[in-house]
């Protein structure tokens, strides 16, 4: 039987008056890749953002309901949001390396917590950029700036820098969404790579990407999760109409 | 009379061209006066000698240690406060009556005459205060001078700092403070250096503030107690007394090449990272 | 709460009585100022103060009309030079000139306003005051040298906010109005700057603020003479001037009567700044 790690229960977020997301209710399973389609403006990045608490950084954001992240509610009161952001690492749609040197950019969040001691860090940099696929591009120029990376390498460099701090799910935000097709591919191989140690959504607008690496897939449309299930039955024999009708290209 | 169009436009054009002639060739003239008086006086030993005789005679030494020593002071008090100021203004607060409340203060305080300034540094450092006629009477009366500029000039650095950055770091699990020292303000630094070069400007060439809150002792300066007599205000009373006229050129080219030089970095500066990433 | 959460909470409350230093200074400086100035003008009551034409300090008599009007003359003076030199310099570095050359001109402008005043008055000295001495009359230090040399000092400030106000204005309302015959110039004067204008209006209260607060370039080119001028080529005396030239002996009432100088240049310039700031606030707004 599948471990549960993510439970969302009654979940729903607003923008102000705007609901964003509507009465959420499905679980994430341990070392899995969940994929997440859907038009744009269907609420995948702001069910993200209430994953990891970013949405507490916007204005007039508000939720009901519970997410259990490992059995706790990360909207209870005793949450260390800043641990919880740890634990679950983000990549956003564009690539942002930080305006520092790979290495720096690897460790960032490592130093975060006062780790300094180089000898460790140093085995931390190789072990995530190792892990992300990028170790054989870069550990000669590691103290160059990342900002002189290509937009692939800086993509892969973002999820090394969240491997860099040991986090036990790691969220994707249409990652490749800027990338060329192999780009793409290396990424898609690290992601296939990463499963066994950590559970993974991926949100993409690619619903092709979600055939190629997602175990499970949830298709969400304007703010409402129509269906979840394995990634094959969704794609060959899905449930609901607008599914099937989003898969055929129908909302664009 | 009426004139067809291209006619007065003609005319019009005219005007504008030798108006524009006039406020530059008059500003150059300023500049190129002043420097082909003063560059024939100056000499290592004119930068090196204290002034002698009233400044009649020697050089300007003690004048430019007062200067540096009070521009120091002031810097050394509006930055962190304007810096602090801006870090609240952008990261911590959203628009509100009180980020108007202050914004209005420093905007109030930008236009506040600097004789004001002098008299108020008078009233609370030299006497009350009991600092007298001091680099510390001055210096903090130039910080609160040049604290609207610092505040300003950092506010739109931080705030030309891209918004992923401090998603980022917050997503890595930085607090606010953790993102704002290790991303935010490391941008945003060229910025922030840009207004602390111009309120250096303005500090060297400012007389008003300063020579009520200094006093013009010509002695070198010993302490943070000492009288003493900045450049601007020596040139001040070379010239309008009458000391000397050599001596009074040689001082304000001096004066006047450090804030071009000053100027043209903070222009430089704006240009290479300010105005590029808007 | 986690100790993260209290560090956050004791650097915000930090960073707010940090960010209250401007405010707290704008407030410190009125309430002394105020605190010296204001009781030795009831004493002798604000109507002696205001109106009275004869500053004799050392006779008890403060009346500061001379200096009010003086003020206001300079500054009048120096916008009737400035604004018009600044908005035609800035009209043809926007509108009409090469590009190359604005985009020389306008820093070599702006580090001008570098330069600071006792430098602008020296020149005045040592060249303006002898020319209108031998020209016009007159000792020479006059109403008409302060003027001028103060229109050439708000030169930087006119111009550069007028440029940056005309800039604003969207190229779509040119090539609008080109498009319908319009010559360049009357593009300009009946479509760009009625669009600039609240912008150029602030840059010129901007420019009036700094011409009524300047100091040390006016002394030294006024002459001084605490009397109400019979004409421009007489000497003059400001507000500024009467703090700066006494302030270093004075003391008692005398003091306090050069305070009550800084208080009515205080008022006056609050009034121009809420001006200024309400100006560009509705350009922003547009
Ligand atoms: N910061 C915000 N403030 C207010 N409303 C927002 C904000 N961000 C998103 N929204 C709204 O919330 C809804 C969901 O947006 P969201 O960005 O989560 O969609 P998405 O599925 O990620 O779309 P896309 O494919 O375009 O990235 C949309 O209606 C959007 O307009
Ligand atoms: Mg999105």
């Amino acid at each position: 039987m599948k471990e549960i790690a993510i439970q969302v229960r009654n979940f729903s977020h607003y923008y102000g008056s705007h609901q964003s997301l509507k009465n959420l209710n499905f679980d994430v399973y341990r070392h899995e890749i969940l994929g997440i389609i859907g038009p744009a403006k269907s609420g995948k990045s702001t069910f993200l953002a209430c994953l990891n608490r970013l949405n507490d950084l916007l204005p007039g954001s508000r939720v009901e309901g519970q997410i259990l992240v490992d059995g706790q509610d990360i909207y209870g009161p005793e949450v260390d949001v800043v641990a919880l952001r740890r634990k679950i690492g983000m990549v956003f749609a564009t690539p942002v390396p930080l305006p520092m040197s790979i290495y720096e950019n690897v460790v960032y969040g490592v130093r975060l917590l006062g780790k300094n001691n180089r000898k460790e860090l140093d085995q931390i940099v190789e072990d995530s950029l190792e892990k992300a696929g990028l170790w054989n591009e870069v550990k000669d120029r590691l103290q160059t700036s990342a900002l002189k990376l290509s937009g692939g390498q800086q993509q892969r460099l973002c999820i090394a820098r969240i491997l860099a701090l040991k986090p036990e799910y790691i969220l994707l935000d249409e990652p490749t969404s800027g990338l060329d097709p192999i780009s793409t591919m290396k990424i898609e191989d690290s992601l296939r790579m990463l499963k066994k140690d950590y559970t993974i959504i991926l949100v993409t607008n690619n619903t092709k990407q979600a055939a190629r690496v997602a175990d499970r897939t949830a298709f969400f449309l304007m703010g409402e999760l129509v269906e979840i299930d394995d990634t094959r039955v969704i794609f060959t024999r899905p449930s609901d109409k607008r599914t099937e009708g989003y898969l055929e290209g129908k909302f664009g | 009379m009426l004139l067809s169009p291209k006619t007065e436009q003609k005319i019009v054009q005219a005007f504008l061209y030798f108006f524009t002639s006039i406020a530059v060739l008059v500003l150059l003239f300023i500049l190129v006066v002043i420097l082909k008086n003063g560059l024939p006086q100056l000499s290592l030993e004119f930068l090196t000698k204290n002034p002698a005789d009233m400044g009649r005679e020697g050089g300007i030494l003690s004048t430019i240690v007062a200067t540096i020593f009070l521009t120091f002071i002031a810097l050394l008090v509006a930055t962190p406060l304007g810096v602090g100021t801006a870090i609240y203004l952008t990261e911590y607060t959203i628009e509100s009556r009180l980020t108007r409340i202050i914004r209005f203060g420093a905007e109030c305080l930008a236009g506040i005459p600097s004789i004001i300034f002098g008299l108020f540094g008078f009233i609370l450092f030299v006497n009350k205060l009991k600092f007298g006629w001091s680099i510390l009477s001055g210096g903090l009366t130039l910080a609160f001078m040049v604290l609207p500029t610092i505040i300003r000039t950092s506010e739109e650095a931080i705030k030309s700092v891209p918004q992923a950055y401090r998603l980022v770091s917050f997503s890595l699990g930085s607090t606010r403070w953790q993102a704002i020292t290790r991303v935010v303000l490391p941008s945003a630094v060229p910025g922030i250096v840009t207004g602390i070069i111009l309120s250096i400007g303005r500090s060297i060439g400012e007389t008003a503030a300063v020579i009520f809150t200094a006093g013009s002792a010509l002695r070198m300066p010993s302490s943070l107690f000492s009288s003493s007599r900045t450049m601007a205000v020596h040139f001040y009373i070379l010239a309008k007394e009458g000391v000397s006229m050599p001596k009074a050129y040689g001082t304000a080219a001096v004066l006047v090449i450090a804030i071009l030089i000053i100027n043209i970095m903070t222009y430089y500066l704006m240009e290479k990272y300010i105005k590029r990433k808007s | 709460m986690t100790k993260l959460d209290k560090n956050d909470r004791l650097i915000r409350i930090s960073l707010l009585v940090v960010a209250f230093s401007a405010v707290s200074v704008l407030a410190v400086i009125t309430i002394f100022i105020f605190e010296q100035g204001t009781p030795i003008m009831f004493k002798y009551g604000l109507k002696s103060f205001l109106f009275g034409q004869d500053w004799y300090p050392s006779e008890k008599s403060f009346g500061l009309l001379p200096m009010i009007v003086g003020s206001l003359m300079v500054t009048f003076g120096a916008l009737i030079i400035g604004v018009p030199l600044g908005l035609a310099s800035a009209i043809f570095l926007t509108e009409f000139s090469h590009r190359r050359l604005t985009r020389f001109l306008k820093p070599v402008i702006e580090l001008l306003a570098g330069i600071p005043s006792v430098v602008y008055g020296f020149i005045g000295l040592m060249f303006l005051v002898p020319f209108i001495r031998e020209n016009f009359g007159g000792p020479g230090l006059s109403v008409l040298a302060a003027s001028i040399i103060l229109g050439i000092m708000i030169l930087p400030t006119v111009i550069s906010i007028a440029i940056d106000s005309i800039r604003a204005v969207p190229d779509s309302y040119r090539e609008g109005s080109i498009a319908l015959g319009a010559t360049k110039w009357q593009t300009v004067r009946m479509v760009v700057l009625p669009a600039a204008r609240s912008g150029i209006v602030a840059g010129i209260i901007l420019g009036m603020g700094r011409a009524i607060g300047e100091t040390m370039a006016v002394i030294m080119v006024a002459g001084n003479a605490a009397d109400i001028p019979g004409s421009i080529l007489q000497p003059v005396r400001t507000l500024t001037s009467n703090i700066a030239l006494e302030m270093g002996y004075a003391s008692g009432e005398h003091r306090e009567a050069l305070f009550a100088t800084g208080v009515i240049l205080f008022i006056i310039i609050m009034i121009l700044n809420t001006i200024a700031n309400l100006t560009s606030a509705r350009q922003k707004k547009r």
